[in-house]
């Protein structure tokens, strides 16, 4: 072969390397963002339909967690019962917890509802941490999800996969549930209206309620999906939970699709930055956020307060 | 946003009598505590949260605006004093000038940024700006990441005054602390005062009367976020380090808490919080392992039932203005 | 008449000598304070753990029976230096602490290291990564105990690389302290005849390492070190499993690694990783004795880590130290003086020596994870590979920039 056509096919070769590096950092990117999607689902429920600001959401997510992890050594249920009795199991607790504690600040400054949720994660972070120290627990991929596929830019993981399936098909189905269907057209109501509503017979405080429960069901979902892959510790929520509320922000509190849409469209930014400039990955959430803030203050999707 | 604060009780003679009585009795306080068996340094850590509380509280409690990145100015202070004094080898009060008007340059360049928006928006813009800030920091090697900057040189005050004594630190750190009480007492009594609690009763009215707003807003960010660091530099000379946890959007958390539990929208309240979560730190660092979760339960306890705070309830019911 | 002068000369003179020896040999009070980490990301290494070590050697030494009053007093520094150092001023000032042991945590303990020093106190720091505190920072009031980066780096290091591990890529954390680590290791790599082919920084507390891991297997290193700790190391080799690096052939370098996360993470995930280590509870029987009374009054029934050994060990010293003084003078230099003539030697760390630099020197040991099928029940997971002898573990005092080593 002539030395200029071997030369230009090295330099096309370099440069495929190059884009197939950046093909598995999309990808990687896209299966965070569904998992940042899923995660902000809850706060996303929680705030538009009870404008109360979730501070717990990340111990609650760390509470599913756990709660597999018990399913699991105590019990021996595995993965796929887990995914359906920790959220129940959690969501019972939150329920809980708003019969208790939070409807008694319905009416009052959003302060007050975030002031209390934090301190709420505080208590059950510090219970867990003294129960079961900081280093964490270990949780395994189930079998069936274990392994990976070889797709010619990167080896993928089945699990993640999975992920990135599982997600998109909970938030697809949570928004049609909250924004299609006559229970979530009620349970709208009831937070945007409660007199009217419950002038309809309709009984709203339990309506509240059970959005309230769904929205930590849904943190503790997340929970569960993220047990093979991080390690369960007490304080696994507490990083993720100013992540999850800029999310949230950025899509516009309040907006179900918009905290789907940005919570994938974080992943693949987050999954750039930490190919272009690892160091800020953490960060470039917080620099999008005051982007958007400035010039779209509602948010992207969502309604102004 | 409105805030609980027992503004109904009218600013009359009496209001202000009340206040500067419990302002004498608090400089009294203040003053014989060396006298005491108390361990000055506790004291003096508590001041300068207390002067950082109340910076914050002027901002929420008067202003109604909730900001959770509070830790950036007194970090960046603390920050930009301590490399002043251990590296430039500047004079004490040449120090805390350079890091108070650091913080000042911070609070006028993320005031024009926060201000453009409202309630729980700025909040999380603050949030965010607070974050990049800490990362900023992280990353810059003047400030030596988590180790910080340690062994800072006490130095002498004007030139006279020995700050590595205890009690003469002491008295220099109660002066700074009542010199910035007073400009937040001065600055909320005053008719820039009235009008801030006016636009957070109702900010539509006040433009309707023809005030500027967003003027009033952003100054009365300018002022809080130098004040914080004021507070911020004072601490340099307390703790003899800057780092990491000053910038920490968990500091800021502890912010809210402290004024929180003293009382927002009174201004002895904040005061009054960072003893109490100061003191609870200290002593309770014994208990080890129960600190987060004892903090979680006051968090609790104070939103449900004690809402006032603790000086906000005294004044509820003494029908008193603190 | 001239007997009562004689009988009170006499006397007085046996009184002023008897008074004499007294004030040297009253004084045997000694209050020693564990700072630890209680309720934050380290308080498995340390924490309640360090506590307890420290009670336990209160009670081994004896020291009461030969007429010591010894106080235990334990505080959360909960990872700021802030509240670290008034505690440190408090229990100094007030509480008039004369040791503190533990002290978790670099930044930390650099600023608690300050306060001792300028307060002419004692810390036996038996936690902290920094290599600084016996270097640059060094002091006369303070003693390294466990371990230190340059350690580290130089045993796992140097192993790796002689057992064909030539290439590296680094995976660190984007602090003071994982740069630290990442610099030392790349020295050592590189003195040993390997080469560092590339690294990338992750923030902290990072959830997700899939992109970093991505690079690191595209790289084709043979080793990779993570220069990081705590959740990140162990979300790391979780997720490293996950896409088949080891199995891929390539080889994960902990470089900072304790027990708790070794059982934290499980045999399945952890087996095969090496890294180093200066105590494992099942070395031999002094330490399996003492590892067997520790787990008995630990919450979990959890072995003791290096640095909860330390503290037990360092204490141990101390107190020879205080008898051979026949008292406790309250003055920091003079018993750090002492303590760096005595060689050391107790159960857990064997035999060893203070070096003038205040870095304590003793073997430092690699370990590789057993394989579940290997274990005979939990906390046995180690198998020992290879020792670094004392004198060349750590970094020479020819290379330290301490200005107490005359050079």
């Amino acid at each position: 072969m002539p030395a200029e056509l071997r030369y230009n096919n090295e330099i096309e070769r370099e440069r495929s390397i190059d884009m197939q590096a950046l093909y598995a950092q999309l990808l990687v990117g896209l299966i965070n963002g569904s998992f940042y999607a899923l995660l902000s689902l809850g706060l996303a429920v929680i705030f538009g339909m009870l404008n109360i600001i979730n501070f717990a959401h990340g111990a609650l997510y760390m509470m599913g967690a756990f709660c597999a992890y018990f399913l699991l050594n105590l019990a021996g249920i595995g993965y796929w019962w887990a995914l359906i009795i920790a959220p129940i199991a959690v969501g019972i607790f939150g329920m809980i917890l708003e019969r208790t504690l939070l409807q008694w600040l319905s009416g009052l400054d959003h302060l007050y509802g975030l002031l209390l949720t934090f301190g709420i994660a505080l208590i059950v972070q510090g219970l867990f941490q003294n129960y079961f120290g900081s280093s964490g627990l270990p949780y395994a991929i189930p079998d069936e999800l274990k392994g990976g596929m070889n797709l010619g830019f990167m080896f993928l993981p089945i699990y993640r996969g999975w992920v990135v399936v599982f997600s998109l098909v909970v938030c697809l189905l949570t928004w049609y549930l909250i924004e299609r269907t006559r229970l979530g057209a009620y349970l709208r109501a009831a937070t945007e209206n409660p007199t009217l509503v419950r002038a309809f017979g309709i009984n709203v405080p339990r309506m509240i309620t059970l959005t309230y429960g769904l929205g930590v069901g849904l943190a503790a979902l997340a929970g569960v999906l993220s047990a093979p892959i991080n390690q369960v510790r007490p304080l696994m929520g507490a990083d993720l939970i100013i992540v999850v509320f800029a999310v949230v922000v950025i899509g516009g509190m309040g907006s179900i699709m918009g905290s789907i849409i940005t919570g994938f469209a974080l992943g693949v930014i987050e999954g750039l930055t930490k190919y272009f400039y690892p160091e800020a990955s953490n960060t470039v959430v917080f620099v999008l956020m005051v982007l958007v803030l400035l010039v779209k203050p509602s948010g992207l999707t969502g309604r102004a307060t | 946003m409105t805030v609980t604060a027992d503004d109904s009780i009218p600013l009359t003679p009496r209001t202000i009598r009340d206040e500067m009585i419990a302002f004498a009795i608090m400089t009294v306080l203040l003053m014989v505590v060396p006298l005491t068996g108390i361990y000055p340094f506790f004291v003096m850590q508590a001041l300068c949260f207390a002067l950082l509380a109340c910076a914050f509280n002027l901002l929420i409690g008067y202003g109604g605006l909730l900001s959770f990145g509070h830790a950036m100015f007194l970090g960046t202070a603390g920050y930009i004093s301590a490399h002043a004094l251990k590296v430039w080898g500047v004079t004490p009060e040449l120090g805390i000038l350079i890091g108070t008007a650091g913080a000042a340059a911070l609070a006028v360049i993320t005031g024009l940024v926060a201000i453009r928006r409202q309630g729980i928006y700025f909040a999380m813009i603050t949030l965010a700006l607070s974050q990049l800030l800490y990362f900023i920091y992280l990353q810059t090697p003047f400030t030596h990441g988590e180790d910080g900057i340690q062994g800072i040189p006490q130095g002498y005050l004007f030139g006279v005054l020995n700050l590595a004594k205890p009690t003469v630190l002491y008295y220099v750190i109660v002066a700074g602390f009542l010199f910035g009480f007073l400009v937040i007492f001065r600055a909320v009594n005053s008719p820039f005062g009235e009008v801030l609690k006016s636009i957070r009763e109702n900010e539509q009215r006040a433009i309707s009367l023809g005030y500027k707003t967003d003027q009033y807003k952003l100054l009365a960010f300018i002022l809080s976020g130098t004040l914080a660091g004021f507070a911020g530099a004072l601490k340099v000379f307390v703790a003899q380090n800057a780092s990491l946890t000053d910038v920490h959007w968990s500091m800021s958390g502890e912010i809210v808490l402290m004024t929180l539990v003293g009382g927002l929208g009174t201004i002895f309240g904040p005061v009054v919080g960072a003893f109490v979560i100061i003191a609870m730190q200290q002593y309770l660092a014994g208990f080890g392992q129960w600190v987060t979760v004892i903090q979680g339960v006051i968090f609790v306890v104070c939103v449900l039932t004690f809402r006032r705070g603790v000086i906000g309830e005294i004044a509820h019911y003494f029908r008193l203005s603190l | 008449m001239r007997t009562r002068i004689i009988v009170s000369l006499l006397l007085g003179t046996a009184l002023s000598l008897g008074a004499g020896s007294f004030a040297v040999a009253q004084d045997k009070t000694v209050k020693v304070g564990v700072l630890t980490d209680n309720s934050g990301l380290y308080s498995d290494l340390g924490g309640a753990g360090s506590t307890l070590a420290a009670q336990m050697a209160i009670e081994d030494s004896g020291m009461a029976a030969k007429g010591w009053k010894i106080d235990l007093i334990s505080a959360d520094h909960q990872n700021k230096p802030d509240i670290a150092t008034a505690i440190a001023r408090q229990w100094i000032d007030v509480e008039k602490v004369d040791i503190f042991m533990d002290v978790l945590n670099s930044g930390v303990a650099l600023a608690v290291n300050n306060v001792v020093k300028e307060k002419n106190s004692i810390m036996i720091n038996t936690g902290a990564a920094t290599s600084d505190l016996t270097n640059a920072q060094c002091s006369p009031n303070t003693i390294h105990w466990v371990y230190d980066t340059y350690m580290l780096a130089n045993s796992t290091g140097r192993a790796l690389v002689k057992a064909g591990g030539d290439t590296w890529f680094f995976l660190t954390a984007d602090y003071a302290f994982g740069a630290a680590l990442e610099r030392d290791t790349s020295a050592v790599v590189v003195k040993s005849g390997g080469k560092v082919i590339g690294s990338v920084k992750h923030p902290l507390n990072t959830a997700d390492f899939s992109s970093f891991l991505l690079q690191a297997q595209a790289s084709k290193a043979k080793i990779i070190g993570m220069a990081n700790a705590g959740g990140d190391t162990t979300n790391t080799i979780k997720q490293a499993a996950e896409f088949g690096i080891v199995t891929g052939g390539q080889k994960l370098a902990g470089l900072l690694l304790f027990i708790t996360d070794v059982h934290a993470l499980g045999l399945k995930v952890a087996q095969g990783l090496n890294f180093t280590e200066t105590f494992y509870w099942d070395m031999n029987d002094a330490t399996r004795a003492f590892s067997t009374r520790f787990a008995e009054r630990m919450r979990n029934k959890a072995r003791p880590t290096m640095v909860q050994a330390g503290v037990y060990s360092g204490l141990i010293h101390y107190f020879k130290a205080l008898e051979a003084m026949g008292g406790n003078p309250h003055d920091g230099a003079k018993v750090v003086a002492k303590m760096k003539e005595i060689p050391t030697d107790d159960p857990l760390f064997g035999k060893g020596s203070i070096r003038v630099d205040g870095r304590k020197i003793h073997p430092a040991y690699l370990f590789e994870v057993k394989k579940p099928e290997e274990s005979k029940g939990p906390w046995d997971y180690y198998r020992l590979v290879g020792t670094t002898a004392a004198d060349q573990a750590f970094r020479p005092l020819s290379e330290s920039s301490c200005p107490l080593v005359k050079k």
